[in-house]
């Protein structure tokens, strides 16, 4: 019994709350990866572009609600996410326009743009903040819990409980759902494939006749989708605030750089791989010890480090992997 | 000092010096002019110039790495917070008993994490493959192990000593000026185990690596509350010598006596005296920086920086060391941040570690470089100086502006979401003149030479 409650702790402390974390911060990854891999620079602009995108999200969402609209047991936000997909995208496509085809145009140094990113991260980050202001925003409606601590002690008599919210579902599936879609798209499409040819070898691809500024669009237009989703899904599972976004970047790098940056499939791992260790070193293991050795009661919480240092793990996996492995786990590029 | 201009693309030799004027003209316009743009007082003037001295020291940090060597630092934030430390653990008085009570303990803590990490790249260098990994696992979970039994109790000791007012180790209370060496030292040693790992490898991983280490310094002292309290924030850092403490100045009938000869009563005399005194002091600094900087970029070793800058593969094959010349400028240009740092919570007299926002002191910063003239020493100065300003200014004419747009506006939500986000607005401006710049005058005000 007792190797059960320390499983169930496990999951719902650990398992739950770190695949629907992974799963955002994979979405985030990609988005960062992509742009790495095609338009090779890094966007230091990706974390707000989430928060602006998401801000977008809940504006529609208000407007939604305001209208007496609903989405029965999902959260009204699916249904405004179209919305903040289709503005955000406008917004990152004239962003392209007005500053970034600019530099590749004189083929600027990857560094130089990521400076460039850099300015366009404080636009963004300051148009979200007249958006919709700075403070922590909760958006969620909808079913609250897909299986409640109450329902699973009842069902099982075990003295853990296990309750999954409806936000780390749906977070799940459609991250699932938006993953295979992109996968889909880069190996089957007669766009995706042009974007891997362009990705792979730039004047090869030239020279097979397939046009940069349309790959460039489908890119852009790809990123800020998985940017909004991934603020939305992260926004709808904890909150929305500004400055969290901002946070993100870390991670997210982290993330896409442990997976091999401009590797898609590396993205996903890395950011499994950076939430599963995020949540597990900072787990006050006490519970779960005393389940497992029967007497033992020990002094501390057990916890490796405290939450506030969350950010120092991903920062422990990245330089790991930049000293062993510099191309990631999945072979990179380097440019 | 003029001898050490860079000749400009326009304007020739008088380029810098036309600028300055300007900047001058703008603080003079904020000390005299009262309209909705400019406040009139020169105590805000000066307020202004103080923050602006040290911003311009900070930029001159953030160009010793870009502008010498292309080292794009995230970070800055991070070697600034670690430079703030300096004040509260040198020039604070010593918590009677904390020292006693689990300093020792902290400290020999410390000394266990260092030999585990030395333990373990000892390790890794000297055994084969096979047993490397589980060998230097096994030795940092025993150190780690070993390391908490021994850091858990001793914090607990010293955060129970008085909480509501100490419950931190305090410093050596020495005077304050030799904190700012001192903070220079530890951004320098931050810097040196970051260059260690990031440098060498592509340009962007470094950008990475030093947003990583920005937000951790800034986490360490917002929860390790032994070391500087934390959040609880430290306060009565003391002043550096020469500044005097305003009321002391105006229960000082000398001074009394002065300020009224001047026709100015003794407590605006004396706000005025203080700031005055902080400018000189920093001024000082800035100067003893800039003519250290500017002796150093036109040496010899300044040539082969930026040889090696512009064409990394060509000063290799000549012989020079890239990645070490890098960890030398990455470390040269952290100390400066560091001492900024020490310098801004000197001239604070608190340590406010929730205050330490990456946009406004990493990301800034990089606009005053950038806008000033990336290479060029004087046009970080004048960035810094100039980019400062108008970060403020623009804090306050934003809701000016909108209070003028939305006069006609009828009373409502629109009308307070409007100047609630009016100060916002100052972020979407510093973006839009950094892109500006980057994209129609890339060399900055004060192009290099």
């Amino acid at each position: 019994m007792d190797i059960l409650n320390a499983l169930v702790a496990i999951l719902n402390y650990i398992i739950v709350p770190a695949t629907a974390y992974g799963a955002q911060l994979a979405l985030g990854a990609l988005g960062v990866t992509l742009i790495y891999g095609i338009l090779r620079f890094s966007n230091f602009a990706h974390g707000d572009t989430m928060a602006f995108g998401t801000g977008l999200t809940i504006l529609v969402t208000w407007g939604l609600q305001s209208m007496g609209v609903s989405f029965g047991p999902l959260p009204t936000a699916l249904l405004a996410l179209p919305f903040g997909i289709a503005l955000t995208a406008a917004m990152v496509l004239a962003t392209d326009k007005v500053v970034y085809s600019y530099y590749r145009k004189v083929r600027a140094a990857p560094i130089y743009i990521t400076m460039v990113s850099v300015g366009v991260m404080f636009v963004m980050n300051g148009l979200t903040r007249v958006l919709i202001g700075v403070d922590e925003i909760k958006f969620a409606d909808g079913a609250r819990f897909l299986i409640s601590a109450a329902d699973f002690k009842a069902a099982t008599g075990l003295t853990e409980a296990l309750a999954i919210r409806g936000s780390t579902a749906i977070t799940v599936i459609t991250a699932g759902l938006v993953v295979w879609a992109l996968f889909w798209f880069l190996a089957k499409t007669r766009t995706g494939k042009s974007m891997r040819a362009y990705a792979d070898n730039e004047d090869l691809a030239l020279l097979s006749g397939i046009d940069p500024n349309r790959v460039v669009a489908v890119t852009w237009v790809i990123a800020a989708a998985l940017a909004t989703i991934a603020g939305t899904l992260y926004g709808l599972d904890k909150s929305f605030k500004a400055f969290n976004y901002f946070q993100l970047l870390l991670p997210i790098f982290a993330a896409a750089i442990v997976g091999g940056l401009g590797n898609p499939l590396g993205a996903i791992a890395g950011g499994f791989v950076i939430a599963f260790s995020e949540v597990s070193i900072t787990y006050a293991w006490k519970k779960v010890a005393m389940y497992l050795i029967p007497g033992y009661e020990p002094e501390g919480l057990l916890q490796l480090l405290s939450t506030e240092y969350k950010f120092a793990v991903s920062f422990a996996i990245l330089i790991i992997v930049l000293l062993f492995k510099p191309t990631g786990l999945f072979k990179g590029k380097s440019v | 000092m003029s001898t050490h201009q860079p000749k400009a693309a326009k304007g020739g030799k008088w380029r810098a010096p036309a600028m300055f004027g300007a900047l001058a003209v703008l603080f003079l316009l904020e000390g005299t002019v009262s309209n909705s743009f400019f406040s009139g007082h020169w105590d805000n003037a000066l307020g202004i110039l103080r923050v602006g001295l040290i911003s311009a020291i900070l930029a001159l940090g953030v160009n010793i790495q870009w502008g010498y060597a292309g080292l794009f630092n995230t970070g800055v934030v991070g070697f600034l917070a670690l430079g703030g430390l300096a004040p509260v653990l040198v020039s604070m008085p010593p918590t009677l008993g904390a020292f006693s009570a689990g300093g020792w303990g902290v400290l020999f803590a410390m000394v266990i994490a260092m030999a585990t990490l030395v333990a373990a790249v000892f390790l890794h260098g000297r055994l084969d493959t096979k047993l490397r990994g589980w060998a230097v696992a096994g030795v940092l979970l025993l150190g780690f192990i070993a390391y908490r039994t021994l850091f858990d109790p001793a914090v607990e000791a010293i955060q129970a000593i008085n909480p509501s007012a100490y419950g931190y180790l305090g410093g050596i209370g020495l005077p304050v000026l030799i904190s700012w060496p001192v903070g220079a030292l530890l951004a320098a040693a931050a810097a040196w185990v970051v260059g260690k790992t990031a440098l060498g490898l592509r340009s962007d991983y470094l950008a990475i690596a030093t947003l990583g280490i920005g937000e951790i310094i800034v986490a360490v002292l917002r929860n390790e509350e032994w070391l500087a309290r934390g959040v609880l924030n430290v306060n009565g850092i003391p002043r550096p010598w020469p500044v005097p403490y305003e009321t002391n100045l105006q229960q000082d009938p000398g001074f009394v006596a002065r300020a009224t000869s001047f026709g100015l009563d003794p407590m605006t005399g004396s706000t005025l005296l203080v700031k005055v005194l902080y400018c000189l002091l920093f001024v000082a600094v800035l100067g003893l920086l800039i003519w250290a900087a500017q002796l150093a970029l036109n040496s010899p070793w300044g040539r082969m920086m930026r040889a090696i800058r512009d064409n990394e593969v060509a000063a290799a094959a000549m012989g020079k060391n890239v990645t070490g010349r890098h960890l030398q400028i990455f470390i040269l240009g952290s100390a400066v941040l560091g001492l900024a740092g020490a310098m801004l919570i000197s001239l604070d007299g608190q340590m406010t570690p929730s205050g330490y926002n990456p946009l406004r002191y990493t990301f800034l910063i990089w606009v005053m470089v950038i806008v000033g003239g990336s290479g060029n020493n004087w046009g970080s100065v004048l960035g810094g100086l100039l980019i400062w300003f108008v970060w403020i200014k623009a804090g306050e004419w934003g809701p000016t502006l909108m209070g003028m747009v939305s006069t006609h506006l009828a009373e409502g939500t629109l009308k307070t979401h409007l100047l609630d986000s009016a100060p916002h607005m100052r972020l979407v401006i510093m973006g839009l003149i950094l892109l500006a710049v980057l994209r129609f005058s890339p060399r900055g005000l004060l192009p290099e030479r």
